[in-house]
């Protein structure tokens, strides 16, 4: 037992050495050579040279020796596919072994050698092994149908190695089903279409009688197999359920991760009304809270996957504050876990026990865990308004300790406060005042400049404060001067005697100093206001704010329907889809919640919604500072996605997706601009960035030759739920002059429809169907039609509002249901509306001035594209 | 799935390195040790991503387990197998260290090739690998043989082998406790849960079928329900010796389904030693002591400790090996301590006071006190107070847990029973007699042996209440 001595072999002339000895007669030297030429490939050295000597040691009858030449080849076939074939007759011969062990370990080892002469001799052997008598060789040869599979797709489909597998899932062996289960999976996978797994309740059934059986890691396999399955009915959801939630005891966190996995899914066809439900709710909150006496990694996993859960269904675990408490010996990345969930789960009942364990957590050591704790005193008083006095309170205390970090926290977190409770602890400002000059990280500066510029009629030195903020403006970062930027025209506003220097040394140093895009564009838009209107700039700078909501750092509900699907995987450790960093076609395929099938009808609650739900009835989402790239490319960009999923889920990469999806959402969900024509297809996603600008840029060129080619993706107008069973979504084209509006009709009730009518309320431009709706067959259930109609402008008007708003109904068989819409106004532009620029102004001229609104488009961070945004819509508004 | 698998020494050299997808080069092994083992600050997850390369790893003393992949894993299944892996190893030369690793190098690249096949985890069962992983070559087992290693680690039981004997059937049982306890500094206790592990060391014959019972409310329920005619167990019945257990997970020898439905734990158990089950309870927890500590910082380099514990149970049982570890600064220079009972000593290595006494009955009281110089130090950072732990025996599990067993050893001419003496004291008190199950016994009843509970209590904030400053 002392292997250790093949790791210091001699240098010089090794391998050399290391070859005499691989042909030496004798087995026990041949043995040795082979251990050391081992030895050095784990330290990665190249014995590659070795490769015909280490090949001929192949044949014996010594399984030690065997495994590890076997080991060498995986390792090497690669480099020298010729001289791996030399190997091929052994392992054919090995294939046939009386000895099953040595048959499987045969298969294993040809299905690891990527070289594609040795394929072609594998299949056969590989056909054999899949219906081997013993069980121990037939689960070796599953997953080496996967191997095989990732080597050479078209092989595997072309030898109906397929086929065996899927037989192999009605295997009497239980760990035979588990592998089969897995390389199916896998194989799925890179199939996205293929029915490959065609899960149906006869193999679901054969899948939970195995999972009985097997070992801990094929329940896993057999589990997460599970999860992709959709059932028919929730009777069926209950019924897979009740099958298995006894995994929840199971010993192996994985197992019980992935069984609640399972329930969480199908839990969406559940009624609510029914017990069952209510059952397995509390069936599930003590396992997830066993997980947290598991070793500190398994513990990480589970308390970010409990973090999804939490947002998902926060009635699991509200009663289970306390187990969240952070224990000394926590690593640190359990305790800040622990304490984000305490956020969440924090409420009026508990709030006081939570205030008190934050308390102590902002005097520990590490500095990120106190940071996060301050922090979460301020998410406190927002989520609990009866907290709030308390917590500002606890925030005075930790801001007169004068630790420079937690100092700075605190003023980030305030900032917060008094946007939730406006005109309530202004008290407070003075003493923040007193350590302005400690501030040095961009975050808190910036908070603090915003204090002081929106109460700025209540600090006596507003004005001395942020002009001594403006001397360094150059090194400032980005968001500490657009903060002092706004800060100081709110000043002006307030008090503009006094003020005025400052507010022309701080636009000049925005506008003509700055290479900053987003601040000079800031800067003009406020140079602009203040010179043409002061009163309209008043209105618009001094407006009062909507007020944030109660929940922060919120994962967008789509991306965590999204991750709950992927309970206990790496994508729910990063709270990213997988395809933010799974590479090529793998774990691109976009997974969703199963929507409730039962026969509930009438109020839906939110978390019910489908993906389609409009976004206003999602929460608004504060991203948080310095999160993860996923984050960003879901959240950043106002508006969440609300376009078919694809928008988001086939975009290879992050950054890309930032621009094109974003854009669509921003065009399509306002409607009020015209668009560039690539912009129209989920498939422009992919372009590179700079034609997503370019595309911005012609956004102002748009208005002239406009050609009615921009048609906003199709939105969901009346949800299934609340029209009995019809779902219509739709949009609005221009095509050659003649306006259409284009609708899918889907039936999703149990029955026929027909008799499908039209009509449309009075509306600000006269809008109406050109034509009746024509729908030629009765729709039956699960179908859906597509129907263009055609509009025309002649009907009654009737000021509207917002004025592209348009009320609509339509009857059916069964009701009548009503829906409203916001019709894009570029379908009402006509074709031969160009005129010259000096036409253009003096027709802008002739226009009132009370007729001219202005407005600011806030926090539109798309560089440089706030000066083609306003143009744009300062055209529309003149033509119309 | 997990694409590569590789172990380094504290040092970030490569012990062992096995890769099982082609997605993972030789790259990642450097990736890994210039970013995570010689980062310069401390890790700040168990899981990181490099260039779309994600990497697990668990850390055994100063040996790095690290599993690689590209693709979405089952996050909890890897850990799940990183620390299988270390039990393997483990059983098989015994601690994980740098030394053993290399002189075992062959051996782990067998086991790596046998449980992690494409990346996907086979059966890990040391009972079964032993029977077909042993470094002596395989050739010599006969047909039977083989095919009874195949269908062993494939089959419905892959964690025991069939044909086991022993002249002497024997069964342990140890429930191990720790007590959590969290303390405000005004010694309010804010929550308190026991999480215990039943450990079971089985030496049985064949087969056996075994049936597990504890004093869980549930059961109870369900049993009283069921056969209250029958006196042994309605005497069981009687609500106030049932405890309500939170939460409880099982070893995969138990037959889940069924505990689901009856609440029944019947298994066949693996041979040797094992954690049979983990369970939480949190409701009419019984605090064996109270420790009271009492802090007083004397000038800047001076520290007064009192420590007092209180024993809360029965006077007429004795707790046993109690020991007691007080946390001292790091820049600790001296100490001296007086203690009424025991002994106890600084041991500088550990940064502690560590006070044992041998015995101590129930309502007593004893303390200790120290003087413990500090050297003046700059360093701004506070100390961090950790907790004050103690270990314990006590005959009487601090959850209220009682467990009964039954075996029922199928296929062997019966054994006569012996009972081993119980070792540690009063476990009779806590194990009670096989008789409620002798009635539905087919063989001779099995008879077990109860050991003595071992607690343990952790408070997290060491320092409630006596904390002040001069």
């Amino acid at each position: 037992m002392t292997d250790s001595k093949y790791f210091t072999t001699t240098k010089k002339g090794e391998i050399f050495e290391l070859k005499a000895e691989l042909n030496s007669d004798k087995k026990e030297k041949k043995k040795e050579a082979v251990k050391k030429v081992i030895a050095s490939m784990t330290v990665g050295k190249d014995v590659s040279a070795l490769f015909p000597d280490v090949v001929n040691c192949m044949q014996t009858d010594n399984l030690e020796l065997k495994k590890l030449v076997y080991l060498y080849l995986m390792n090497y076939a690669k480099s020298q596919p010729d001289m791996a074939i030399m190997a091929v007759n052994t392992f054919v011969k090995d294939c046939e072994d009386p000895n099953p062990l040595i048959r499987a370990l045969a298969v294993r080892t040809m299905g690891c050698i990527r070289v594609d002469k040795i394929t072609e001799y594998l299949c056969e052997p590989l056909r054999k092994c899949l219906k081997d008598e013993d069980p121990y060789v037939r689960k070796t040869a599953a997953v080496c149908v996967a191997k095989l599979h990732d080597i050479n797709a078209q092989l595997v489909e072309d030898q109906g190695f397929l086929d065996t597998l899927k037989d192999l899932i009605s295997d009497s062996n239980p760990m035979v089903v588990a592998n089969a289960v897995a390389a199916l999976s896998e194989i799925a996978e890179s199939h996205p279409s293929s029915n490959l797994l065609d899960l149906n309740p006869q193999s679901i059934n054969k899948l939970l009688t195995a999972l009985n059986e097997c070992t801990e890691w094929g329940q896993i396999f057999i589990l997460d197999c599970l999860a992709n399955y959709m059932p028919k009915d929730d009777r069926e959801a209950q019924s897979i359920c009740e099958r298995v939630t006894p995994r929840l005891s199971h010993a192996n966190s994985a197992v019980v991760l992935s069984a609640v996995k399972v329930l969480m899914k199908f839990m969406e066809m559940l009624s609510k009304d029914l017990d069952y439900y209510g059952t397995l709710l509390k069936k599930l909150a003590p396992p997830l809270v066993t997980l947290l006496s598991a070793e500190p990694e398994l513990q990480y996993v589970a308390l970010r996957n409990i973090n999804l859960i939490v947002q998902k269904r926060p009635e699991i675990l509200k009663h289970e504050m306390k187990v969240f408490f952070v224990k000394y010996n926590d690593p640190i990345y359990v305790k800040l876990e622990k304490l984000d969930i305490m956020i969440r789960l924090a409420s009026q009942a508990n709030i006081a026990q939570v205030l008190a364990e934050l308390k102590e957590y902002a005097t520990e050591v590490d500095v990120d865990f106190v940071r996060k704790a301050v922090r979460a005193i301020g998410r406190c008083a927002i989520k609990v308004e009866q907290s709030a006095e308390r917590c500002v309170s606890t925030l005075l205390d930790l801001i007169q300790t004068k630790v420079n970090y937690v100092v700075q926290e605190a003023i980030v977190v305030i900032k917060d406060i008094f946007r939730k409770y406006p005109n309530k602890y202004e008290s407070v400002i003075a003493t923040l005042c007193e350590n302005l000059d400690s501030l040095d990280e961009p975050e808190a500066r910036a908070a603090m400049i915003w204090i002081v510029g929106e109460y700025a009629e209540r600090i006596d030195n507003a004005d001395e404060l942020l002009e001594s903020f403006l001397e360094g403006f150059h090194d400032e970062s980005t968001q500490v001067q657009l903060q002092l930027l706004t800060a100081i025209v709110k000043l002006f506003l307030k008090k503009p005697t006094e003020t005025q220097e400052l507010v022309q040394q701080v636009l000049s140093l925005a506008t003509q100093d700055s290479d900053n895009p987003d601040l000079r564009d800031r800067g003009y838009i406020y140079w602009r206001l203040l010179s043409t209107d002061p009163v309209a700039a008043k209105e618009v700078v001094l407006a009062e704010k909507p007020l944030i909501s109660e929940e922060t750092d919120l994962i967008e509900p789509t991306l965590l329907d999204e991750l709950i699907c992927y309970i206990g995987t790496l994508a729910s450790v990063y709270h990213k889809p997988p395809s933010a960093f799974v590479e090529g076609s793998r774990g691109v395929l976009h997974k969703g919640l199963p929507p409730r099938t039962g026969s509930i009808e009438g109020p839906e609650s939110p978390d019910t919604a489908p993906s389609g739900e409009p976004a206003a009835d999602q929460p608004s989402v504060i991203p948080t500072q310095g999160d993860l790239l996923g984050d960003l490319l879901n959240l950043d960009l106002g508006p969440p996605v609300t376009g078919p999923p694809m928008a988001t889920s086939t975009v290879p990469m992050g950054a890309v997706d930032l621009l094109g999806g974003g854009l669509d959402s921003l065009i399509g969900g306002s409607g009020s601009f015209t668009a560039a024509p690539s912009s129209t297809a989920p498939t422009n996603v992919g372009a590179p960035l700079g034609s997503g600008l370019g595309d911005l840029f012609d956004l102002t060129a748009g208005v002239g030759t406009l050609s009615g080619s921009y048609v906003a993706p199709k939105t969901v107008w009346l949800p299934a739920m609340k029209a009995k069973g019809l779902e219509i979504s739709g949009t609005f084209s221009r095509q050659v002059g003649s306006i259409s509006m284009d609708l899918v009709l889907t039936n999703k009730a149990l029955q026929v429809m027909s008799d499908f009518a039209i009509q449309f309320n009075r509306n600000s431009f006269g809008l109406a169907p050109a034509a009746p709706l024509q729908v030629h067959a009765p729709l039956a259930p699960n179908q859906s039609v597509e129907i263009s109609l055609p509009l025309n402008t002649v009907g009654s008007v009737m000021k509207m509002d917002p004025l592209n708003n348009l009320q609509v109904a339509v009857k059916n068989n069964i009701d009548v249901f009503y829906f409203s819409t916001l019709y894009p106004l570029h379908i009402l532009f006509v074709e031969d509306g160009k005129m010259e620029r000096q036409m253009f102004l003096a027709t802008w001229k002739d226009i009132p001035n009370e007729n001219e609104t202005q407005f600011q488009i806030k926090d539109c961070s798309l560089n440089a594209g706030g000066d083609g945004h306003s143009s744009t819509a300062l055209g529309s508004c003149a033509s119309a | 799935m997990i694409g590569g698998l590789f172990i380094y020494n504290h040092k970030g050299e490569v012990l062992i390195s096995r890769v099982y997808r082609d997605d993972i080069g030789r790259n990642a092994v450097d990736a890994f040790r210039v970013n995570v083992i010689h980062a310069r600050q401390q890790v700040r997850s168990p899981v990181t991503n490099i260039a779309r390369t994600s990497f697990f790893h668990v850390k055994r003393s100063n040996i790095w387990l690290a599993a690689v992949t590209k693709q979405n894993v089952n996050a909890a299944m890897v850990f799940e197998f990183l620390y299988k892996m270390c039990d393997v190893m483990t059983a098989y030369f015994g601690k994980i260290s740098e030394e053993n690793i290399k002189n075992n190098f062959v051996l782990i690249y067998e086991l790596l090739d046998e449980i992690l096949d494409f990346g996907y985890p086979q059966n890990s069962e040391t009972g079964a690998l032993k029977t077909f992983i042993t470094q002596q070559g395989i050739k010599s087992q006969t047909k039977e043989e083989q095919s009874q290693i195949t269908s062993q680690v494939t089959g419905q039981i892959g964690w025991r082998r069939e044909g086991i004997k022993y002249r002497r059937n024997e069964l342990f049982l140890d429930v191990l406790e720790s007590v959590n306890l969290l303390m405000s500094p005004q010694g309010q206790v804010l929550s308190a849960h026991v999480s215990g592990r039943v450990v079971m060391k089985s030496y049985l014959s064949g087969m056996p079928e075994c049936k597990f019972g504890m004093n869980d409310k549930i059961v109870i329920e369900k049993q009283g329900k069921g056969t209250a005619d029958e006196t042994g167990k309605s005497e069981l019945g009687s609500g106030k010796q049932s405890i309500a257990i939170d939460d409880c997970t099982f070893h995969q020898c138990v037959r889940l389904s069924k505990f689901d439905s009856e609440r029944s734990i019947s298994f066949i158990p693996p041979d040797g030693e094992f954690e049979l089950m983990r369970y939480r309870t949190t409701k009419d927890i019984i605090l064996p002591f109270r420790v009271i500590p009492l802090v007083r910082e004397v000038g800047r380099t001076k520290l007064e400790v009192k420590v007092v514990i209180k024993s809360n149970f029965k006077p007429s049982l004795l707790a046993q090996k109690i020991e007691v570890r007080i946390p001292t600064p790091l820049n600790t220079s001296g100490v001296q301590v007086i203690c009424m009972k025991g002994k106890a000593k600084y041991k500088a290595s550990e940064n502690a006071i560590v006070w044992k006494i041998k015995r101590m009955a129930g309502m007593k009281e004893s303390q200790i006190s120290a003087e413990i110089e500090l050297l003046p130090t700059n360093d701004k950072k506070k100390w961090a107070r950790p907790p004050i732990s103690m270990n314990f025996e006590v005959p009487f599990a601090p959850s209220g847990l009682k467990v009964q067993s039954r075996v029922d050893v199928r296929g062997t001419h019966p054994m006569p029973w012996r009972e081993e003496d119980e070792k540690g004291t009063g476990a009779a008190d806590t194990v009670s007699s096989p008789s409620g199950w002798s009635e539905s016994c087919t063989e001779k009843p099995g008879g077990d042996i109860g050991r003595c509970h071992l607690g343990r209590q952790d408070d997290r904030r060491g320092w409630p209440g006596g904390h002040e400053h001069t």
